[in-house]
């Protein structure tokens, strides 16, 4: 595969852009356009997620393939102030900046595999897996 | 990238015509809610055809278009929102509570006729009952 894409996100057009190239690159994967939405709406409450607590982050978009199984994988890293209380900011309506709070929980919902690695003062790497179901 | 605000009678229309950023979707509240008073309008569309994804910032700045317009008199109607969006909207566990939704223009348009006669006929002052 090899196709791996790299993201700067520093404004809200970068959220934007990254949705976008994310459901291209699930449309490549081959994934329904239903799935391409729900992809590219992950993508973009964690890239929300990074300009809100960050400011700046990077979103890297690949392409996997596990078997017979293909999918996309999405890396957010930033190196902002990190997540004190991961199980908490994982509860569904829960924020700490005035969101709805369904960005990291809603994401989670949205993805097949999700992972969250934050150390405080350090940063945070939000890593999360869709695969296409096969029929 | 600003969302053109048409006046249709009594009714404004905002047509989302692209994606847009979550700045751009503060402007579209900010400029809707100023208009619904200065146009003195009973009900506005927001036609979200064009959105590519509906995520949190989304859903909550179209309810707040929703109850803000509310409390200045006009009825919010929502149109257009695609299957893909409304199957990933479900999936996020985002509503619009308390927001109507309706297929499409057309759909709205008589929502909105029918919600304004319905207020109108709320408003109209009672008959003295002791006559005579």
């Amino acid at each position: 595969m090899g196709e791996e894409l790299r993201l700067t996100i520093a404004a809200d057009v970068d959220v934007v852009e990254a949705r976008q190239q994310g459901r291209a690159l699930a449309a490549v994967a081959g994934f329904s356009s239903g799935e391409q939405t729900v992809i590219a709406a992950a993508i973009s409450e964690i890239a929300r997620n990074i300009l809100m607590y960050a400011k700046k982050g990077e979103i890297t978009l690949s392409l996997v393939q596990n078997g017979d199984h293909q999918g996309v994988a999405i890396v957010a890293v930033d190196q902002g102030p990190g997540i004190p209380d991961i199980e908490r900011a994982m509860q569904y309506g829960y924020s700490t900046s005035h969101g709805v709070g369904a960005g990291l929980p809603g994401a989670k919902r949205l993805m097949d595999e999700f992972e969250v690695d934050s150390v405080v003062g350090r940063g945070t790497t939000v890593t999360m897996t869709k695969w296409r179901r096969t029929i | 990238m600003e969302v053109p605000i048409l006046r249709q009678g009594q009714y404004l229309i905002a047509s989302i015509q692209s994606a847009l950023t979550d700045a751009d979707l503060s402007h579209l509240r900010e400029a809707l809610i100023a208009q619904v008073g200065r146009s003195r309008c009973r009900g506005v569309i927001v036609d979200v055809t064009a959105l590519d994804v509906m995520d949190s910032f989304a859903v909550r700045t179209l309810r707040d278009i929703a109850h803000m317009a509310r409390l200045r008199g006009a009825e919010t109607v929502i149109v257009g929102i695609q299957p893909d969006v409304a199957f990933a909207m479900v999936q996020l566990g985002l509503t619009l509570k308390g927001v109507a939704t309706v297929l499409d223009l057309e759909e709205g348009l008589a929502f909105l006729t029918r919600r304004t006669e319905e207020r109108l006929v709320e408003t109209k002052p009672r008959r003295p009952s002791g006559r005579g």
